[in-house]
């Protein structure tokens, strides 16, 4: 008897968990599971390298970006609780009225403002709430490799960063970047929808 | 009974208002079979009212992209999934196959608790008896036919002696297989292919013809089992130092092969045991000989037990303990038509080749991703090309773009 089940009482802060990330009984269970399959080691919590494993991820350009952003504060290992707070922000927006949200909630976690901010920390490296030219030259150099000569590089990021900044700091801020995108279809193009 | 065993869960979990998780078998994400630059063409598209041209540049919204995909790999991928034991859709009274194990009913517990029984205390000794006869049996018989001198008489004591134990071990394992097209099975010279899902996969094959097998000299048992055989016929053992040098490696299967009267090569090319819901990518060392390959498909049935050997999870006397104690070991096996390498294909095409014929008969996926990456980082290769094909979208062709 008693072989490992993912039994939803088994999890600690389960209900918790479920109104911070707003996802379903299933979906929870669903991404327990996932969360156990890529624990290697069963060692209860997630390291950077069980994430490298992932063979799809690793030739991302960007996947080094991406799991960086599941270890905030240069901590080295991350829980369930973590895991799913991020994979919150890539859940569907759900069609509901604006204003109905009661305002002393906090703002959950798959808004367009987070997945905006989301996006934003993939640029900002130093995470000092500011992309500068050099962090936009960075996130550059690894999305395209070794294909683009620097200075084609340096102008790119040069016009990018000019055309964004409005306060001319030379730098582009979380409220400039949103700027550039409101017309973006955020909550579409930034989520991510589990099958039942 | 499988599925009265899930009906009743079923129906339990209802009653107390669980949710029981419904195994998956299609994966947990809804995902778009877009191209790179679709996606970023359509994310632009959305975001910005001007006309959009085909002129290359770049937009802080492609980072959307990639973000997602990064993402969804995350919360899914092709690969992970292949490497732990299938999910079954109705439980097959063995707890170690049920994730959601929990109590039910009385009437469900007894059944299993009859089942535990009648697997632990019948079946498993009956099994090891047969085992330790069966293996005893093959050492005690390959030495001494390995004192005869060389001829057709050895030759044909030697089959029927390997055929015999492994076909008592087969009965050890209670392994019930159904083979299909029995007239296309391996012929003297050739190299015989098969995806690889257990130890077992070895057995299976060898109980039904005489094959010359490939691989590591081991320590303990094994070794003295691989001593024993070669004295008998001519496997092929190499050395662990041996192994890293692919060119002597080829080297001696070549000669092998050569040598018509030798018997056919059984070789697993994907290199490491998969669970048996695909077939991952063929290393091409056995397609370059140039001999004529027969590759084989084996499917296990998941009802009756789960034949994958996880390494990482499991050692080997556990693994073979957990076979023996399950119901039956139920697979199929299918020989197909032999294939030859044409001449405008390489050694990589002609691996992907036959790789799609055994999953195609076996109902497998087919899968391009490396069996290695169970152990191993992937190659920064496959991250070039993404990054080729972003670079075309913001820069272009390399061609000389004037700005103002």
């Amino acid at each position: 008897m008693g072989s490992c089940s993912s039994h939803a009482a088994s999890i600690p802060d389960w209900d918790d968990i479920r109104r911070e990330t707003g996802f379903s009984q299933a979906s929870l269970v669903r991404l327990h599971h996932r969360f156990r399959a890529l624990d290697c080691n069963k060692k209860g919590y997630l390291c950077r390298m069980d994430l490298q494993q992932i063979g799809a991820l690793a030739v991302n350009p960007l996947g080094d970006r991406i799991i960086d952003s599941f270890f905030p504060d240069g901590s080295h290992s991350v829980d369930f609780r973590g895991f799913v707070r991020i994979l919150a922000h890539f859940r569907p927006v759900e069609d509901e009225g604006t204003g109905i949200r009661d305002p002393k909630e906090p703002e959950p976690l798959n808004s367009r403002m987070n997945k905006l901010r989301f996006a934003f920390q993939l640029y900002d490296l130093d995470r000092d709430g500011k992309i500068s030219r050099h962090e936009m030259l960075q996130v550059l150099r690894l999305m395209v490799g070794a294909q683009v000569t620097e200075e084609q590089l340096e102008s790119i990021a040069d016009r990018t960063v000019q055309e964004a900044d409005e306060d001319g700091d030379g730098a582009v801020s979380f409220l400039e970047f949103a700027k550039t995108l409101e017309k973006m279809n955020v909550e579409q193009k930034m989520s991510i929808r589990i099958l039942k | 009974m499988g599925y009265w065993a899930t009906l009743r869960m079923e129906r339990g979990a209802k009653e107390k208002n669980h949710q029981l998780y419904k195994p998956y078998t299609n994966g947990i994400i809804a995902k778009d079979p877009t191209s790179l630059e679709e996606e970023i063409k359509e994310i632009r598209r959305s975001g910005s009212t001007k006309a959009l041209d085909n002129t290359p540049e770049f937009e802080l919204s492609d980072i959307f992209y990639f973000c997602r995909k990064g993402m969804e790999t995350i919360m899914d991928d092709e690969v992970t999934k292949r490497f732990s034991a299938e999910e079954l859709e109705s439980w097959n009274l063995l707890s170690r196959t049920n994730y959601n194990f929990q109590y039910i009913s009385l009437r469900l517990t007894v059944l299993w608790g009859l089942g535990v029984l009648i697997r632990y205390c019948f079946l498993l000794p009956l099994r090891i008896a047969l085992a330790f006869t069966g293996i005893s049996l093959l050492v005690v018989g390959t030495t001494m036919v390995g004192y005869l001198p060389n001829g057709r008489f050895k030759e044909f004591l030697s089959k029927h002696v390997h055929l015999m134990c492994y076909r008592i071990c087969v009965r050890a394992l209670t392994a019930i297989i159904t083979y299909h097209d029995r007239k296309n099975r391996p012929k003297n010279g050739g190299i015989c292919v098969a995806n690889h899902t257990s130890p077992i996969d070895v057995i299976i094959l060898a109980s039904d013809g005489y094959y010359a097998m490939v691989g590591q000299v081991h320590g303990g048992l094994m070794g003295v089992i691989q001593r024993a055989v070669v004295k008998a016929c001519p496997h092929v053992w190499f050395e662990r130092s041996e192994v890293k040098d692919r060119h002597l490696v080829a080297k001696r299967l070549t000669e092998h092969v050569r040598d018509k009267s030798k018997l056919p090569i059984l070789i697993f090319p994907e290199g490491t045991c998969i669970n048996n819901t695909s077939v991952m990518m063929f290393k091409k060392g056995s397609f370059e000989i140039g001999a004529t390959v027969y590759p084989v498909a084996i499917k296990y049935d998941p009802q009756f037990g789960d034949a994958f050997w996880n390494s990482s999870k499991y050692g080997m006397v556990t693994y073979l303990l957990r076979m023996m104690t399950s119901w039956a070991i139920v697979c199929s096996v299918w020989y197909l038509p032999p294939m030859t390498r044409e001449t405008d294909e390489d050694a990589v095409q002609f691996a992907n080749r036959v790789k799609s014929a055994i999953a195609r008969q076996g109902g497998l996926v087919d899968l391009l991703w490396d069996g290695g990456l169970k152990r191993e980082k992937v190659k920064d290769t496959f991250k070039e090309e993404q990054q080729k094909l972003y670079s075309k979208m913001i820069v272009g062709n390399h061609e000389d773009r004037s700005r103002s």
